[in-house]
């Protein structure tokens, strides 16, 4: 791994901004990287009486974990359903393929409609953004499990709860869990765009939103930078966890 | 009789509807502890007849007895050897030979005891706790083996165990197959599109021909092991073997 190709676009990237920063001298335009990093150096100060940078964030990520842990309930045992019996594949499949392509934002109306302003709308939104990707890859992961350790699992006498506890969810485990990291991350772009809607008075995402309002753009762009920064950790969080735990996945065969 | 193929026969239905006959009218025998090995070109239904007695695929017509009743699914009395990937990747070899136990529900204390053994006897002892992926593909087959062992079946099936194995491993594999079934005595019905593995392994080799498959000829080998591959009965019989098999592919 040559490391050091890695640094270079960021740092090059930096010295663009700053350069473009000094030229356009307007820091509600663009602020100055030394004017963000000021703001990201003290996360725990409040910023204009909305909270600070950590306490929003800390809130965006317990709105996703109720979304996102009420879409994994839901979806995980669905697409194991779906994927082991045909039937019910054909019955509901006219039924995904109808909501997968309707973006999750296109549901705010009606979430607020239902749900009226707050964390419920919020919650719901993200459910609907990350019930997909989780359903989709259980369904594919279920119905690509070899047919040889099914079989084997028969002759040696599994089956029904045995057969899906023993061999079909581990053997699909692989690929839930790649539902699950890419529906966390749709979950968290959910989280940010969910708060900035009228009416929302906390959150990362409504930090952004409002220091806009103030023309703080030096706030707007460290909210950015965070909320990237949370995007990264989650989505190193299960690629670890998957490395540790499905090596047999990659090493097999 | 351990195994009684009585007039088996099996139709498929392909993709247009059209049925096609793969295995027609199959009566066959096998012995208490006798080792079979059942032989022929692509497309005999060698691999069916051996699915169907393990209860994975149902015969259109005729009977399979196993022990005097009736075969109706997987049962038990029979365990299958795959040629590949029925190890079990996330389980290590130990709970890869203990899957059969667990399923039955056999007290962990126990388990342990039976899986050790078995493992020992395919010579994995110190690889209990690897997992298939850190072993080669004869040690897996080995891990295979151990696992059909340890639920003490009446038959052991096998669907080209060796197929995927390099030559030398294949031999090796062979020769300790041979002296697992000296020592256990079980009933071995084994596919292989191999002559020489055939000759070299089995009591009676069992010729289908293809298309729809039919009992086509039997040898019995009746020189003693550990065979010689380079003596001249072994040369001659794989020589008779081989020119029928010829003649089937031909007359095709």
């Amino acid at each position: 791994m040559r490391w050091y190709l890695k640094v270079i676009p960021p740092l090059f990237l930096l010295l663009a901004w700053e350069v473009a920063s000094i030229l356009i001298n307007n820091p509600f335009i663009l602020p100055t990287p030394t004017s963000v990093a000021l703001v990201l150096l003290s996360p725990m100060a409040d910023i204009l009486g909305s909270g600070s940078i950590i306490d929003n964030a800390l809130l965006s990520i317990w709105r996703v974990i109720l979304g996102f842990g009420l879409a994994v309930l839901c979806a995980v045992p669905a697409g194991i359903i779906i994927g082991r019996y045909r039937i019910i594949d054909e019955l509901v499949n006219p039924l995904i393929q109808l909501f997968r392509p309707i973006p999750p934002l296109a549901w705010v109306p009606l979430a607020l409609a239902w749900f009226k302003i707050g964390l419920a709308s919020i919650v719901f939104i993200i459910f609907i953004g990350s019930f997909f990707p989780v359903l989709i890859n259980t369904i594919d992961g279920v119905r690509r499990v070899n047919r040889t350790w099914i079989e084997t699992a028969l002759i040696y006498g599994a089956k029904g709860w045995k057969l899906l506890v023993y061999v079909i969810i581990p053997a699909a485990a692989p690929a839930i869990w790649t539902g699950l990291r890419v529906g966390f991350g749709v979950a968290w772009m959910c989280v940010v765009a969910a708060e900035m809607l009228p009416g929302t008075n906390s959150g990362i995402g409504y930090l952004i939103m409002y220091s806009y309002n103030w023309g703080q753009v030096q706030v707007i762009i460290a909210g950015m930078i965070v909320i990237g920064i949370i995007g990264i950790g989650a989505d190193l969080l299960f690629r670890t966890i998957e490395k540790k735990k499905f090596q047999w996945q990659e090493m097999n065969r | 009789m351990t195994v009684v193929i009585q007039d088996v026969g099996k139709i498929f239905e392909t993709r247009t509807r059209e049925p096609v006959t793969a295995l027609g009218g199959i009566t066959l025998e096998i012995q208490k502890g006798e080792f079979v090995a059942i032989l022929g070109p692509s497309g005999c239904g060698k691999t069916t007849l051996l699915r169907m007695i393990a209860g994975l695929d149902t015969p259109t017509t005729g009977s399979i007895l196993v022990e005097g009743k009736p075969v109706t699914g997987p049962d038990p009395r029979l365990a299958m050897i795959f040629q590949e990937y029925s190890l079990y990747p996330w389980r290590t070899v130990r709970a890869n030979v203990a899957f059969s136990l667990q399923m039955r529900g056999v007290a962990k204390e126990e388990r342990d005891t039976i899986t050790d053994r078995f493992i020992r006897l395919v010579g994995l002892d110190g690889f209990a706790d690897s997992y298939p992926y850190e072993l080669s593909g004869g040690m897996r087959q080995r891990v295979a083996v151990a696992r059909a062992l340890a639920t003490d079946p009446a038959v052991l099936l096998m669907d080209e165990p060796f197929g995927a194995l390099d030559a030398q491993t294949r031999n090796r594999m062979q020769k300790e197959l041979l002296e697992i079934w000296e020592n256990t005595r079980k009933t071995v019905v084994f596919v292989t599109h191999s002559v020489d593995e055939a000759v070299y392994l089995a009591d009676r080799i069992i010729v289908l021909s293809p298309r729809p498959g039919r009992l086509s000829a039997i040898f019995d080998v009746r020189f003693s092991r550990p065979r010689d591959r380079t003596s001249v009965e072994f040369a001659s019989l794989r020589r008779d073997v081989l020119e029928l098999i010829d003649q089937l592919e031909e007359s095709q």
